[in-house]
């Protein structure tokens, strides 16, 4: 169990160099910053001072190192544009993004998994056909056009919800919640019904695919004729059984939601780390761009981490070392 | 009992609220959020223009973009290279404090730090001294006729303040310490900062005890940042924004035709044109040995070759105002006469070319941004079209801005397109020493593809330094002149300058893109 810990740790140690690497060589590809630090008419003379001021003169070895050095005390150096530290920046916009996701993530749960089931048990309703229609346009409509129809509709037209930022939101120490306040909730609505849309449609394809199939088994059968009600049959027995992938997938597209959530956070104009991300690339503000894509490895490296964790811990035969055999 | 007068406090704010104490609320959204309160910490001009509403220089712009009094009363020229200011008396901080000459001395040595990228703002002061509380002296580098303009740009700090915050120089970001004035702010100017969530909101109240007084009617601005145009006017439509800006073009009649809104239009100042690769080979070409662009006549037929009222009328559709001069009309130095932009003329375009030896037409690289001005990357595949007619056969490389002027400075694009606003010292010796001059380490900035006209360069240093007027702006008119008779820089158009505002605000529109919303009203 240690060595797996052990070997795993060192696989994400060698993962989170690799992408603070190729973050790094992808620096050289954004602009040059100093241009959008200093106003026009700034003369040469003026940049190149700027330039060597912000050690971008170094040679590149040291400068990777100087960064890996950085990142490893989780210090990012100071934003080009905002002026201020990136880790504060990070720690500001973290809360918007994480309850943006949760609640997308428990938007798309608790819609995916009744549909999921709904269409297992009527397979050829007209309600069933219907819903496998419409979750087929969730999954191909782009994201971002079913933001700004969300918008058009609830917005502009209905006048019920608002279409951008996040309401009011309250600070709990460093966190900031939008989920205490009446327009922080509101505001939180259409954003978490885009980026949780396709997560819908994944879920109850899932979820009908898996019903399915645990609906064919033997255990099914003996259970019917032991004369339980249909209720007990597909909730208590069928519905557990299929649960157990459906989380692992849940669990997984937690990060790539969090990845995602920079084109829901742009047209939103949702101030988490996506929208900080997206403005950092325009104004080629290097700190925060590695910062972000750092955190992002980090995430995706820890719950894959965590995933893996709890197969070993379910399924002994993945115990690597045999020390369980 | 502490809850009941809680409650009761709150009922009667709340009765005086709605009892038509004329609570103005102007709720604005902008695509990018202001970078950050301190004005040494930046030079972008969305946040230099918003943070007028908290801070104030010694002189500002007023809505016809004239220099008048702001902190200053009043100045004089002691001597050619000294500047004496009267400072407005009684004035004070938005934190109580008195406004006095030690702010200025502070506040300039502040800009003008070496930390601080203001001070390129800021090329011709030497020093500044205190003479007494409410005068100090600018001390200059040599003559500078436009000083003045320069320091519009230029907002005071308490001293007091940044002391108390160890805020007396710019965040240095090698130092990797924020500082006290980016995130908090002390001004003097009509709005006062109460809440600021970076990205989210920025609230401003009316300052009550502002020196000047008030033309506007507001109580309270919120500021929020929202960078997706679709998403910004479906806000303006559905009634949670009065005020927006930019409004893209192509949504322009849509904000006309729906009830309660409208644009409200203007030229900017900002001119677009089109650059020259000035050295022996070009960059990306079929021709190895030479550069045609180098051949006046090479430059006019590109020139001529490029239809502007086609681009005006539909890539623009019709907002756009043409130019044949380098500066638009507000600019000193413009001169209408030069303005005229002869009308597309392919024949003649292509009759030159081959008498430049070239019938055939040659390939260049071409570089725009695409996200910089307005529909910058549409205007450059209309520009690459009209080019190909003449047998000119351009390699367009439409980019992000912050790509395209690193390749454009770094001096490795053959023909790139650039927008000038001349802006902040709204004078055409901008043009001339960052676009025109021979490149130097003071001067040529903007110009790495290596024009060098002596004429011009004599004029533009006579300018530099020339206190009559008058003979000033000869100078400069004459030198964009000999920049239009060498096709130095192709100069296309002025781009339109649009804002969209709900029924009920009044505002016009200023052609530096800064809105001043003390001048603005809500009915």
């Amino acid at each position: 169990m240690l060595a797996f810990i052990v070997r795993r740790l060192l696989q994400a140690v060698l993962v989170m160099l690799a992408v603070a690497l190729i973050a790094f060589a992808m620096f050289r590809f954004v602009g040059d910053p100093v241009n959008s630090m200093l106003p026009e008419i700034a003369t040469t003379e003026d940049r190149q001072a700027l330039r060597a001021q912000l050690g971008l003169d170094e040679p590149i070895p040291t400068q990777f190192a100087k960064f890996i050095g950085g990142a490893v005390q989780g210090e990012f150096g100071i934003s080009y544009r905002n002026k201020r530290p990136v880790s504060d920046l990070i720690v500001e916009r973290l809360p918007a993004t994480l309850e943006l996701v949760f609640a997308a993530a428990l938007f798309a749960l608790l819609m995916g998994v009744p549909m999921g089931v709904y269409t297992a048990l009527n397979r050829h309703g007209f309600v069933s056909n219907l819903l496998q229609i419409i979750s087929l346009i969730g999954i191909s409509v782009p994201t971002f056009v079913t933001g700004i129809l969300l918008i058009l509709i609830f917005s502009v037209w209905l006048n019920w919800l608002p279409s951008f930022g996040r309401g009011e939101v309250v600070q709990l120490g460093w966190w900031s919640t939008g989920l205490l306040t009446i327009s922080g909730l509101k505001s939180l609505v259409l954003p978490s019904v885009m980026l949780g849309l396709f997560q819908v449609t994944l879920i109850m394809r899932l979820v009908r695919a898996e019903m399915l199939e645990v609906l064919r088994t033997d255990f099914i059968r003996f259970a019917r004729a032991r004369g339980l009600t249909d209720r007990a049959v597909h909730f208590g027995h069928a519905l557990r059984n299929t649960l157990m992938p459906v989380i692992t997938i849940a669990g997984l597209q937690l990060g790539s939601m969090i990845a995602f959530a920079i084109i829901t956070e742009t047209v939103f104009q949702w101030p988490g780390m996506g929208l900080l991300f997206i403005q950092a690339v325009s104004f080629a503000d290097i700190p925060v761009m590695s910062a972000y894509l750092v955190l992002v490895a980090l995430i995706f490296v820890v719950i894959n981490m965590i995933v893996d964790l709890l197969y070993f811990v379910v399924d002994p035969r993945l115990s690597v070392g045999g020390d369980r055999a | 009992m502490r809850i009941l007068t809680a409650l009761g406090t709150a009922l009667v704010v709340t009765a005086l609220g709605t009892s038509g104490l004329a609570a103005k609320t102007l709720r604005m959204a902008d695509s990018t959020d202001i970078a950050a309160m301190d004005p040494h910490s930046m030079t972008e001009s969305n946040t230099i223009g918003f943070l007028n509403h908290v801070y104030e220089g010694l002189v500002r712009y007023n809505d016809e973009l004239q220099v008048e009094p702001a902190l200053a009363a009043s100045w004089e020229f002691v001597d050619p290279t000294r500047v004496r200011f009267h400072l407005r008396e009684g004035v004070t901080f938005h934190n109580g404090n008195p406004f006095t000459a030690d702010d200025v001395v502070a506040s300039i040595n502040r800009a003008a730090d070496d930390s601080s990228p203001v001070k390129s703002n800021l090329p011709g002061v030497a020093s500044i001294e205190k003479v007494d509380d409410l005068t100090v002296d600018l001390v200059l580098k040599g003559t500078d006729p436009i000083v003045l303009n320069y320091l519009t740009n230029i907002y005071i700090l308490d001293k007091e303040w940044m002391d108390k915050h160890d805020a007396l120089l710019p965040s240095d970001i090698r130092a990797g310490k924020e500082n006290h004035a980016v995130a908090n702010s002390n001004g003097t100017g009509p709005f006062m900062l109460e809440s600021r969530q970076p990205e989210a909101k920025t609230v401003l109240v009316a300052n009550p005890n502002w020196w000047d007084t008030p033309k506007h009617n507001l109580s309270r601005i919120e500021f929020s940042p929202i960078a997706s145009d679709a998403t910004r006017i479906a806000a303006l439509l559905s009634g949670e924004l009065d005020f927006i800006t930019p409004a893209p073009l192509q949504d322009i009649e849509r904000i006309n035709g729906s009830e309660g809104t409208s644009v409200i239009e203007g030229p900017e100042l900002r001119t677009i044109m089109l650059g020259f690769n000035y050295g022996d080979t070009l960059h990306d070409s079929n021709l190895t040995d030479a550069n045609p662009l180098q051949d006046l006549r090479v430059r006019q037929a590109l020139n001529m070759a490029i239809d502007m009222d086609l681009i005006q009328k539909k890539v623009m559709r019709g907002k756009s105002r043409n130019a044949g001069l380098l500066v638009a009309p507000p600019v000193p130095g413009y001169d209408a006469a030069l303005d005229e932009r002869s009308p597309a003329d392919p024949a003649a375009a292509k009759a030159l070319l081959a008498e430049a030896g070239y019938p055939d037409g040659f390939e260049v690289g071409f570089d725009c941004p695409n996200d910089r001005y307005v529909n910058d990357e549409e205007i450059c595949q209309a520009v690459t079209a009209m080019w190909a007619r003449i047998g000119v056969k351009a390699a367009l490389n439409a980019q992000t801005k912050s790509k395209h002027f690193e390749k454009v400075l770094a001096g490795t694009s053959d023909i790139y397109m650039v927008g000038w606003a001349t802006l902040p010292m709204l004078d055409s010796y901008s043009v001339l020493s960052a676009l025109l001059h021979t490149k130097s380490d003071r001067m040529g900035a903007w110009n790495p593809g290596g024009y060098s006209n002596p004429k011009i360069d004599e004029l533009t240093d006579k300018v530099a330094v020339e206190l009559d007027q008058a003979m000033r702006t000869a100078m400069m008119s004459e030198a964009l002149g000999l920049a239009k008779d060498d096709v130095a820089i192709i100069s296309l158009h002025q781009q339109p300058l649009a804002w969209a505002v709900r029924d009920g605000v009044n505002l016009k529109v200023t052609a530096d893109n800064k809105p001043r919303l003390w001048y603005a009203t809500v009915d």
